[in-house]
């Protein structure tokens, strides 16, 4: 049963998520088996990290051989994505059962489990194929799902958010589609590394050029890359918080890892880099997201929207590091994907249980809460302060292999603009502190109690996280930095 | 003519027309691929975009109304931006290969084996049934997938059908007030063809066009016009909409436990070759529950999404009374 991880990885919650749907009266059933399946779902991607440390697996579908069949292919890279994204499915299932109490109606909240096993599975499957098309089937599946879960937000305009994400996720999974079309009619063939190699002697034709330029614009929505990212701070505002949880440290990360599979091993650094030059593209974007995005998210009054613009911002961390092409932009890179699953995690947990006393998470209303939920509130600072960056907790470490990445190239001004993204971050998260801590609440008679463990617990496992991962990170920084190496070593 | 109907449907006004004009758009799409000879592609086409997706986008209006509110932002940059998207694709196509050329790397990598020996492979003549079912298999139990998550969106969304009890007095009398003897009569001719055809379409994919997809679309055709002509209530009766909620789970389960059940006897997920003696029958018999598996979801889903939906429109025209009362009071 062990040579088939690859597949029950993907297929457990796909299997799962039916039951669910038929007995999606019993919520707590669901719950349940849902946890269940994201702890062994857990197990095993943590199995194939270890294997894939050993080598490449491949797992041929149907039994049929590489191009004429589907196969999974899973390197050191997208292991990695596989732990992160089922270690966050791990937490937050167990979390959403209290969560979601307050913010969806009894009816919906079978149906919400279904929706994020579905989702799940679909982030998965993206992160573990070796084939272009099944990437695009399985992207449909995972932005689906994400469309009804963020509609299930009690906020009716959540719905509106929903709508608006779903017609530009559908703009971008249909670029996806014709880059796809047009690689096949070139090469034909689907899978991702035969069509690495195909497309080696292609590199003047101009087919392939559209084909990767629509495939950067259609992931460059999924993953927000400024100015394509308009749909987030809605999506992540009006969804239900363990939604925004699990989509913030999954969905953009997933996307991210395809942005890299396809500049790095598909298309190849040559023709990438070399020949398009995309890392201008990376870097300029990069940096425009980090300085708008902060300073947007200072001004917003509501702190799910403003983590939400932190959000893009960080994205453009990431396309930062991967622009600036050297081993130690990539391992910055690298990093910032797992961290900021971290760090956002735990920033966004302590909002949804301030959200399940509270009822929303509007700057106003948490006038005071400091001392009513003291454990939230001291989970939320202790994020805030692993987003900003102060040593030992994760985000000083991307931060630091970023600005070792800049120096290396001599780049100063990036440097300086960094230092102005953090000072910026210290800014908007001091608002929500200030707030916290110092102001009284308007109405002095509003009391609230410290959120309940079901909330606590799992939030506190992320802030051990990344404070763990900040103070012993040799661990991740040899594992990213030796990715990095194979990754700029691949296509030479 | 596909670009003129394009055209029109950004221009038209009335959401109705523009449901209508889809239809055309799909119905020419679907001559398109027949006259490229993806005679499979162009029945889906036909069942999936030009029947069943208008019955529920008619269906959508009832709920939200027939006009489209005027635009209020200007059209300048979205233009812009489409007229660029445009030029690079055209950009683009000129250095594809040639279409229908033989040479073409389409036509020279895969596509030969799918061609010539996946008769001897998988022993069935359709080739398009081949691929989909076998050798992209794990694509198929994707798209499978997508449409099952598109219903548990619509449930999510719009609540679960369930038939009401109360309403027992309901009878043949309550359908809807056009359906006369002619209707009545003619439907019922014609349902029990158009099942026949759902199953012939279902079970004949092996050897010519068709499969689960059409033949789940075709069949719930059938429920939808039942339902036009006597009512949903009897509809309801007909199939109770919890175990159209069972069905639609189990044909994903039956095409995972397909998969699994070959993993059980020591082959990969969906490798259909170990589920017989020989490989051949094995694959006929993977195809076979597959294709069931996709038929029966295929078909509830949309059957239960059009009962949402038709629900759903219930629940508003039983609220709109009052809000006539709100609006009276207020004058």
């Amino acid at each position: 049963m062990m040579t088939h991880g690859p597949i029950l990885q993907v297929v457990l919650p796909l299997l799962v998520a039916p039951i669910c749907f038929v007995f999606s009266r019993f919520h707590r059933f669901c719950w349940i088996v849902a946890c269940v399946i994201s702890w062994i779902g857990l197990f095993i991607s943590i199995r194939l990290f270890f294997q894939a440390e050993q080598g490449v697996i491949v797992y041929e579908l149907g039994g049929w051989a590489a191009p004429w069949g589907i196969e999974y292919v899973i390197d050191r890279l997208n292991a990695f994505i596989l732990v992160i994204i089922s270690a966050v499915a791990a937490i937050v299932f167990p979390y959403s059962l209290t969560s979601i109490k307050a913010e969806i109606d009894p009816r919906q909240r079978g149906l919400y489990f279904t929706c994020m096993l579905l989702c799940l599975a679909g982030l998965l499957g993206i992160a573990i194929t070796g084939d272009a098309f099944n990437l695009f089937v399985l992207l449909e599946i995972s932005s689906l799902s994400t469309y009804t879960l963020i509609a299930l937000g009690r906020d009716r305009r959540a719905l509106a958010s929903s709508f608006q994400y779903l017609i530009m996720g559908t703009i971008g999974a249909t670029f996806i589609l014709i880059s796809v079309g047009l690689l096949y009619s070139l090469t034909g063939t689907l899978n991702m590394a035969d069509l690495a190699e195909r497309t080696q002697n292609l590199h003047t034709s101009r087919t392939l050029k559209v084909a990767y330029s629509f495939l950067i614009v259609g992931i460059g929505l999924k993953l927000a890359m400024f100015p394509l990212h308009l749909w987030l701070p809605n999506a992540y505002a009006y969804a239900p918080s363990a939604v925004t949880v699990f989509l913030a440290s999954t969905a953009t990360k997933v996307a991210i890892y395809v942005l890299l599979r396809f500049l790095f091993n598909v298309f190849g650094i040559t023709f990438s880099f070399e020949l398009l030059q995309t890392e201008w593209i990376l870097i300029g974007l990069g940096l425009i997201s980090m300085l708008f995005a902060s300073i947007v998210a200072v001004f917003q009054q509501n702190i799910k929207r403003m983590l939400a613009y932190s959000s893009v911002a960080q994205v453009g961390y990431i396309l930062l590091g991967i622009g600036l092409l050297n081993i130690n932009g990539l391992t910055a890179a690298l990093l910032h994907i797992f961290n900021h699953a971290l760090i956002k995690g735990a920033l966004f947990m302590s909002l949804g249980a301030i959200c399940f006393r509270v009822g929303n998470t509007e700057l106003k209303n948490i006038a005071g809460i400091g001392r009513m939920m003291p454990w939230t509130m001291a989970a939320f600072v202790a994020g805030g302060i692993s987003l900003i960056g102060i040593p030992s907790s994760v985000g000083f470490i991307s931060k630091w292999f970023l600005i070792l990445a800049a120096i290396e190239k001599g780049w100063w001004p990036i440097v300086v603009i960094i230092s102005i993204c953090s000072l910026i971050a210290v800014a908007y998260i001091w608002r929500v502190i200030e707030t916290a801590y110092f102001k009284t609440p308007q109405d002095s008679g509003t009391r609230y109690v410290e959120a309940p463990l079901s909330l606590l617990i799992p939030t506190w496992i992320l802030v051990f996280l990344n404070y763990l991962f900040g103070t012993s990170a040799t661990f991740t920084i040899d594992f990213a930095a030796t990715t990095a190496t194979l990754l700029l070593g691949a296509g030479r | 003519m596909l670009a003129i109907t394009a055209l029109a449907v950004i221009r038209m006004r009335s959401l109705f027309a523009v449901v209508i004009l889809f239809g055309i758009y799909s119905l020419l799409t679907a001559v398109l691929f027949v006259v490229l000879d993806a005679v499979d592609v162009a029945f889906t086409e036909a069942a999936v975009g030009a029947g069943i997706s208008i019955v529920l986008m008619l269906g959508t209006l009832l709920i939200a109304g027939r006009r489209a509110d005027a635009d209020t932002h200007t059209p300048l940059l979205p233009l812009f931006i489409v007229v660029i998207t445009g030029a690079v694709l055209v950009w683009g196509t000129f250095d594809m290969p040639h279409f229908a050329d033989p040479q073409d790397p389409a036509h020279q990598h895969v596509a030969p084996r799918y061609i010539y020996d996946s008769l001897a492979e998988i022993g069935i003549p359709n080739m398009v049934t081949s691929v989909l079912a076998s050798y992209r298999g794990f694509d198929t139990f994707g798209e499978l997938i997508v449409v099952f998550t598109a219903l548990v969106g619509v449930m999510a969304l719009l609540g679960i059908p369930e038939r009401r009890q109360s309403r027992r007095q309901v009878s043949e009398k309550t359908g809807p007030e056009f359906s006369g003897p002619i209707l009545t009569i003619g439907a019922s001719w014609m349902i029990p063809f158009i099942v026949l055809f759902a199953l012939y379409v279902q079970f004949h994919g092996d050897f010519g066009p068709g499969g689960g997809f059409q033949a789940g679309v075709i069949f719930c055709s059938a429920f939808v016009l039942y339902a036009l002509i006597f009512g949903i209530e009897l509809t309801y009766k007909t199939v109770r909409p919890k175990l159209l909620i069972l069905t639609s789970a189990s044909g994903v389960l039956l095409y995972a436990g397909t998969g699994f059940v070959s993993i059980i006897l020591d082959g990969n997920f969906l490798d259909y070759n170990v589920l017989s003696n020989t490989p051949k029958a094995g694959q006929h018999l993977g195809i076979f529950l597959v294709e069931l598996g996709v038929g029966i979801t295929v078909a509830s889903v949309l059957i239960l999404i059009f009962f949402s939906i038709v629900q759903s429109r219930k629940r508003r025209y039983q609220m709109q009374p009052d809000n006539h009362l709100d609006s009276q009071v207020r004058e």
